[in-house]
Formats: C-alpha cells, structure tokens, sequence
C-alpha cells in the first residue's frame, strides 16, 4: 500500500474540519474492510485517512422505550450488532442479514455505517434496514439532515452524502404490534460471498393474525441499488397472509426486478429465485410475528 | 507518516514506531518477526492471517498497525507455554489430523481460541461459525472441527448472563 497519512479525530466536527481541510484528498475509514482492499489493489490512493472508529458515539443498540425508536451507531460492528439481544429478539429481519457477513473476522471490525456509504447492490446491512423504514442521520457543516434510507442509494457505489458529511446514526421507527420479518442472503454458501440475492420481508398483522396491514419487501441486487418493491407491498396490504398471496407477492416483485446477467447468476434464475424467497421470507415473517404476539 | 504505539504482545508490553500505512500483518512479520501469522490472500478472504486483537478475531491483513495502539495482541506464537508446551488446542489438532500442510493453522486455532475463549461451551454450529473466515485446502475441515470439538468445555455451571434484559426494557 501507497504511503498515506492516519488521521484520528475525536469528534465529528473535527472530523469534518480535517476532511475538509484536504479538499478530497483524504477519505474516511471505519472499519476499513472495504477502503484497505481497494487502496491494496490500487483502486483508491488518498493521501489521508480519517478515521471515525475513536469518535464517541452509539456503541450499541438502543431502544428508547419512550417514543419505541431503535437507535444504531454508523460506527457499530456488524458483530456489535449481531450479538446484541435487543436485535435478536425484537428484529430479526436485521440479526439474519448481519450475522451473515463475511466471516467472524470481517464482522469484527467492518461497521454497518461502511456497509450503508459503500452503497453495492448487494449491501446487506442495507436491505432490512430499509425494509424497518430506517433512516439515515447524517451529520455535515451545515449541521445535521435526517432522510429515509430507501432514499439514500443513489446508484451503484453512489449514496446521498455530500462532500465531508458523515453518517452518523440509523433510527428505525417503532415497530407495529405484531411485526414479523426474515432476510436471507442468496448464493452458493452462507458465508463470504456477496449474494446473488438478497431478500427481506417485514409484516405486520392485524389483530385477527391473518390480514396484513404492512408489508416491506426489499431486495437487494436485483437492480442498481437495494429497493423496495412497492407493488408486492401493496398488493399484500389488506389481504390475508398465506402461501398463496405471497406466491402472488414474490411473482410481482419479481416482475419489479431489474435483475442482469452477471458472474453471480443469470437474470432469469434471480428472477425466479425472488419470487421463491419472497415467499419464504415471507412464511417465516408471518410465523415470527405470530410468535411476537404470544 | 508514522506514529508511536503501546501495546500488548502476546501478554508482553511494548512500544514501538509504526508506519501509518503498515497492515498488522506487515509489522508482525517484517518488522517483529514473528512469521507464525500468514499471508494468504491479503484481502480479508482466506484467514490465514487472522490474529487475536483485545479478544477478538481479525484479519491483519486488513488491520492497521496504528489502530494497534492500547490494545493487546495476541499471534500463534503466543499460545504454547513458557517451557513450550503446546496449548491444548494446538495438541488438539495435532491430535485430531486437524493440520496437514499447516499454512491455515496458525488463523484456524486463533479463530478457535476467541471463540472458546468467548464461549467454552461452543456448539458445533459455533464452531462451523467461527472458522467460516478460515479456508483450508488439505483437511476438508472435519478433523479441524472435531479437532475444536475436543477441546471445547461443558457448559459453565450457573445461569448465563441475561444483561440483555435490561437493555429491552
Ligand atoms: C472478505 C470480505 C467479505 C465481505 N462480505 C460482505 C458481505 O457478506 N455482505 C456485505 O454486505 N458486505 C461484505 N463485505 C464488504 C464490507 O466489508 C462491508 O460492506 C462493510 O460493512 C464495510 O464497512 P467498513 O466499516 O469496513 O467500511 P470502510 O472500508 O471503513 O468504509 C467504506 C466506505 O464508506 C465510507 N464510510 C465508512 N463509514 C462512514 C460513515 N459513517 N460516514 C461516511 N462515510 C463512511 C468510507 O469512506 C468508505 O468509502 C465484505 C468485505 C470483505 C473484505
Ligand atoms: S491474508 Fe488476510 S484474509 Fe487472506
Ligand atoms: S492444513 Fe493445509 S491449508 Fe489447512
């Protein structure tokens, strides 16, 4: 690796201010799993790192218990957030997608805020955070902004943060009562690779347990940015939630997709396997939020 | 640039002058000279650099050194005895044909102790888990495994800790 300069900032602002300073020369690195493997291969050559991993911060889940938000620190591991038992209980849909990245030493050190700004397709820290409504809280000169993470993917490799801004925290809004969802990672095996398909579902149940008053299917590289298939949601919303309305769901979001040939899998197979894991995902949301009502 | 940095090498104090852009791995077999610790990949892909850093497993060839500051440590080469004996888990895999070639070892036992270190009473699926970073291409993993498997403890007497309980409420 090219010789660079290891900035340490104690804050945001000072963060900021040396970001700044160096007029796009230096780059942010938290856990550095993705910035130090293109810096290896010579895909990025900064003069500076700015490293976010000594800012004070969130360092894990937190639930207010006023207002029902969840609060998750960019700066937190995906291992952080794997073994919190707040998010093993109450979220599932974003313990599935966590503790399946990369490997144990990856999870370790590689943080969900990196995960979200690295904005690939197939993030999959992305899809159940989208999928709980999550939104971004982002930090800058200017102070701070808050926008809807399902609006914060821009393209492939492209996220909605300007210049020296810094993602600081994701907010999911209080679930609804009975609120079940699952994720699951598509490929050839469970760890190290980047899915073919990612695919998370969230409903929430009316009283009666069968009819859906919300549903959020997202998925993950089945176009240039993970989305929310906003058809199949609708199409589910108000119906009873059985094998046969999700068949259904999966066939519509299927149709969303804008899948493409590529190393990892051809088209046609993705598209039949969204309409396969929309389905599944969703059987195993309804029973989790069957569960949750107990 | 470079920067001074204290830590802990395996259980001993240190300081040293380390360049901003050395990956740990770099520095503990060029510049310590330990060369238990791999090069693989050097992309966070195979584990046969993973050491031990404040408890937890990582890669070092995608850690930097400076990061290293005030943590603690800890490489293969720390895990025999004084009088070099082995660590049980080390005998374990001698034991249990868990080494062939013996490139991945040195990652796959440090990857075995943080988890046993964390969890004495690892299941199977743990384990799988835990070395699921670590690629080996002689053993075909079953011995590593039950190489892992027999050493792990029963399970600690006493209920486990439920502190997240009080996170929730
Ligand atoms: C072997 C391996 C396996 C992997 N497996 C997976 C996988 O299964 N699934 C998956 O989704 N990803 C995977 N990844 C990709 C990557 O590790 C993750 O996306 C990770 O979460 C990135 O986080 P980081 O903290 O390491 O990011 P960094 O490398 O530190 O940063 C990534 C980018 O985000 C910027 N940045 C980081 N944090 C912030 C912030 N808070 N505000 C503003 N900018 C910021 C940095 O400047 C940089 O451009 C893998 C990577 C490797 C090397
Ligand atoms: S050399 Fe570090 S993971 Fe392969
Ligand atoms: S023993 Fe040769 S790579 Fe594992």
């Amino acid at each position: 690796m090219r010789n660079f300069t290891y900035l340490v900032p104690r804050s945001l602002n000072e963060a900021i201010s040396m970001h700044e300073s160096r007029r796009g020369r230096a780059k942010y690195i938290a856990g550095g799993t993705d910035v130090l493997v293109k810096m290896k291969e010579g895909k990025l050559a900064p003069d500076g790192l700015i490293s976010l991993r000594h800012i004070i911060g969130q360092d894990r889940p937190f639930l207010n218990t006023e207002t029902g938000e969840l609060y998750i620190g960019a700066f937190m591991t995906h291992r952080s957030i794997e073994r919190s038992p707040l998010v093993q209980h109450r979220y599932p849909v974003l313990h599935d997608a966590v503790k399946n990245i990369g490997s144990v030493q990856i999870r370790n050190v590689a943080t969900i805020g990196g995960n979200l700004v690295n904005a690939v397709p197939s993030a999959d820290g992305a899809i159940p955070l989208i999928a709980l409504d999550g939104k971004a809280h982002i930090y800058g000169a200017k102070g701070y902004r808050l926008i809807d993470l399902a609006r914060f993917f821009l393209g492939p490799g492209q996220c909605d943060l300007q210049g020296a801004e810094i993602l600081t925290e994701i907010i999911i809004p209080p679930l609804s009562p009975r609120t079940g969802g699952a994720y699951v990672k598509h490929g050839r095996r469970e760890a190290m690779e980047l899915p073919m398909l990612g695919v998370g579902v969230l409903l929430s149940l009316e009283a009666d347990l069968t009819t859906c008053a919300k549903a959020r299917v997202c998925l993950g590289v089945a176009a240039p940015t993970p989305f929310r298939a906003r058809e199949a949601e609708a199409y589910l919303t108000g119906r009873p939630v059985t094998e046969e309305t999700l068949s259904e769901a999966g066939r519509i979001a299927a149709g969303e997709s804008r899948v493409r040939d590529s190393i990892r899998g051809v088209a046609w197979y993705r598209r039949e396997m969204v309409g396969v894991l929309v389905k599944r995902m969703g059987m195993l949301a309804l029973e989790r939020a069957k569960k949750r009502n107990e | 640039m470079s920067k001074e940095i204290t830590f802990t090498f395996n259980g001993n104090r240190m300081t040293a002058r380390v360049e901003d852009h050395w990956t740990l791995l770099h520095f503990i077999r060029e510049e310590l000279g330990y060369t238990g610790t791999k090069e693989g990949c050097g992309s966070g892909e195979c584990g046969a650099c993973t050491v031990i850093v404040d408890g937890a497993a990582v890669n070092s060839c995608l850690y930097l050194t400076v990061e290293l500051d005030g943590r603690s440590l800890m490489t293969i080469e720390g895990l025999a005895a004084a009088d070099g004996s082995l660590h049980p888990l080390q005998k374990a895999f001698v034991e249990h044909g868990g080494i062939q070639c013996g490139f991945c070892s040195p990652g796959m036992i440090l990857s075995a102790k943080a988890l046993l270190d964390e969890n004495p009473a690892a299941s199977d699926e743990d384990i799988r888990t835990a070395i699921a970073g670590n690629l080996c291409r002689c053993t075909g993993y079953i011995q590593i495994i039950d190489s892992i498997k027999s050493v792990r403890g029963e399970a600690p007497e006493g209920p486990r800790v439920v502190a997240w309980r009080d996170e929730e409420r």
